[in-house]
């Protein structure tokens, strides 16, 4: 079954990602068709398997904290739409 | 016959004995490049000054007496372009990092340039690898050089198909659901996903952090232990890269299978595979029985759910990764006149369909009240899907199914239908979830396009699969076929 509307506009709010009312529509019924396809996974019973969220054993790596050159700041700032060194320029996320 | 026809260990060969230098098979690849690549479009970006300055170091460090041990020196590479590249336009074959030059180069392309490669360029792939026939690359899709009317499979099509029609002698691609054996299969050439680990992922934009691996496209088994000696080992710059010592893969090339035990799991041989796929297989595995392989049958009955497992798992790991696309830091910006309108904005005009899609996907399954629902249920069917392996690993040294249930379907044919796009990656997937080691090789024609072996083998024993491609290879030739360019 199709997403709504209301729950399109939800998603493409939670991504931010601006979305035309066509590709809202289209992409609402191709995720409704895919999603129906995965009620699949009810048919397996999972209830005292658990969750594998990565195949390796390893678990918290840690290293030394030592000063290790980085990148310099000329490099950091080389692909910014809009740096101004030594900064790049954003809209205000405050009132 | 072109030098790019030649394989690694034929060009190292003969670089090493002085009988070709390195600017010269530079320059044949080059050729070959400008002679076919209008028409197959493999490469995102080229790079031949680089490639040949490079060349002209290689030869010059052979002339100093270098070159013992070092098959890759002077010998052409292309690197699928999700692989950041110092200094070379690095794209993920997407508008929102069109104009992206990166500062650092990836530990695989760092651990290529220094063993002495030279750098082609950068391969045409879907867009942040997130398709099955590089028609989602935001710039041009790439043609199947066995017919120029097909896909050449996903994602990392360009990577398969420069080695397909001798663009280059080796590539670089990725694999998260199949992205390197499906375009292998494709395409007719060998390519190999690494054990989860084995390769470090520092410098490769992340798609699916859980799944994502590097690997190499080859002419043969042989190369694809070559480029894996190079490649593989513990990274300190990713905490998933693993510790574990790695071989000489090369020398797992025996040359026999005697004692080894091949699983045939049969739900990778169910409806929808096509016959002519089948029979190449069938027969494949008959070679591998007169080798010296002990072959029988085996079942892992969670197959059939790796897909949706992976539709969840996948996009969840992507909505989180495409976040750092903010117009702020690099890429495609697009002004609005509040903060969150420039985000919108600059994603709507920077992203394609296909990744605008799973980043939907994935933010819905990761949302609240769904959560449980899909992702956890995912992560659970994958704990499934991984101890079937377990258990059929006690059985069996490798498991050898088909690749891709067809050969090359046509441009065009499943764009409107991400599903049935979706599908075209179900005998892949399930290698992924487990975090195994997965290889193809061409093993035959199938209406004239090449079919797939897929070699599946136990975690960290890229030997054994290699050993068993390798074996194949001695005994059939259809690894050396090559499409009529």
């Amino acid at each position: 079954m199709a997403l709504t509307r209301a729950e399109m506009d939800h998603l493409a709010l939670l991504a931010r990602i601006g979305l035309t009312d066509e590709e809202k529509d289209r992409m609402a019924s191709q995720l409704g068709d895919i999603l129906q396809h995965m009620e699949r996974l009810n048919q397996l019973s999972t209830e005292h398997i658990p969750p594998t969220a990565q195949v390796i054993e390893a678990t918290n790596v840690l290293r030394e904290d030592e000063v290790r050159s980085g990148l310099t700041r000329e490099q950091v700032l080389s692909n910014a739409p809009r740096a101004e060194d030594p900064f790049i320029r954003v809209l205000p996320i405050l009132e | 016959m072109s030098l790019a026809a030649l394989t690694v260990h034929e060009a190292a060969k003969l670089l090493a004995g002085g009988e070709i230098s390195s600017v010269e098979l530079t320059t044949a690849a080059l050729e070959r490049i400008e002679q076919l690549d209008a028409r197959v479009k493999a490469y995102v970006t080229l790079t031949p000054e680089l490639a040949l300055e490079q060349a002209r170091a290689a030869d010059a460090a052979r002339a100093g007496g270098e070159g013992a041990g070092q098959p890759l020196l002077g010998v052409p590479v292309a690197l699928k372009d999700v692989l950041v590249t110092e200094g070379v336009r690095t794209t993920c074959s997407s508008r929102i990092l069109e104009s992206y030059v990166p500062v650092y180069d990836g530990t695989a392309v760092a651990r290529l340039r220094s063993r002495g490669a030279v750098f082609l360029g950068k391969t045409n792939c879907d867009e942040f690898a997130m398709g099955s026939s590089t028609e989602n690359s935001g710039f041009f899709p790439t043609h199947n050089p066995w017919d120029l009317d097909t896909v050449p499979g996903g994602s990392s099509g360009g990577s398969a198909a420069a080695v397909a029609a001798d663009e280059c002698i080796y590539s670089l691609g990725t694999d998260t659901g199949g992205s390197i054996r499906q375009p292998a299969a494709l395409c007719g050439v060998t390519g190999i996903k690494p054990t989860y680990g084995r390769i470090s992922r520092f410098g490769l934009v992340a798609f699916a952090s859980s799944l994502d691996q590097i690997g190499p496209f080859t002419k043969d088994a042989e190369d694809a232990a070559l480029v894996l000696n190079a490649l593989c080992g513990r990274d300190v710059m990713d905490s998933t890269s693993v510790g574990r010592p790695v071989p000489d893969f090369a020398a797992a090339l025996t040359g026999d299978l005697a004692g080894v035990r091949v699983g045939v799991p049969s739900e990778y041989f169910a409806a929808g595979l096509e016959p002519g796929v089948e029979a190449a297989v069938r027969e494949a595995l008959k070679v591998l029985e007169r080798a010296g392989a002990v072959v029988d049958e085996c079942s892992l009955p969670s197959t059939d759910y790796a897909l949706d497992t992976y539709y969840i798992i996948a996009p969840a790991e992507a909505s989180a990764n495409l976040a750092r696309f903010d117009g702020v830091r690099y890429g495609f910006s697009k002004e609005a006149s509040d903060v969150w309108g420039e985000y919108n904005a600059t994603r709507e005009a920077g992203f394609g369909a296909e990744v605008k899609r799973r980043i939907i996907l994935g933010t819905y399954v990761l949302s609240a009240g769904y959560y449980d629902a899909y992702y956890l249920k995912a992560q659970k069917v994958r704990t499934l899907i991984k101890q079937e392996f377990d258990a059929a690993f006690e059985r069996f040294d490798v498991l050898v199914a088909p690749t891709s249930p067809s050969v090359a379907f046509r441009i065009g044919e499943k764009t409107n239908d991400p599903l049935a796009m979706y599908l075209s990656d179900v005998l892949t997937i399930p290698v992924n979830m487990a975090g195994l080691p997965g290889m193809s090789i061409p093993c035959g024609l199938s209406d004239g396009l090449p079919v797939g072996l897929q070699i599946i083998g136990r975690a960290f024993d890229e030997e054994t699969v290699l050993r068993v491609g390798h074996c194949y290879q001695q005994q059939t030739d259809f690894h050396r076929q090559r499409p009529a360019l």
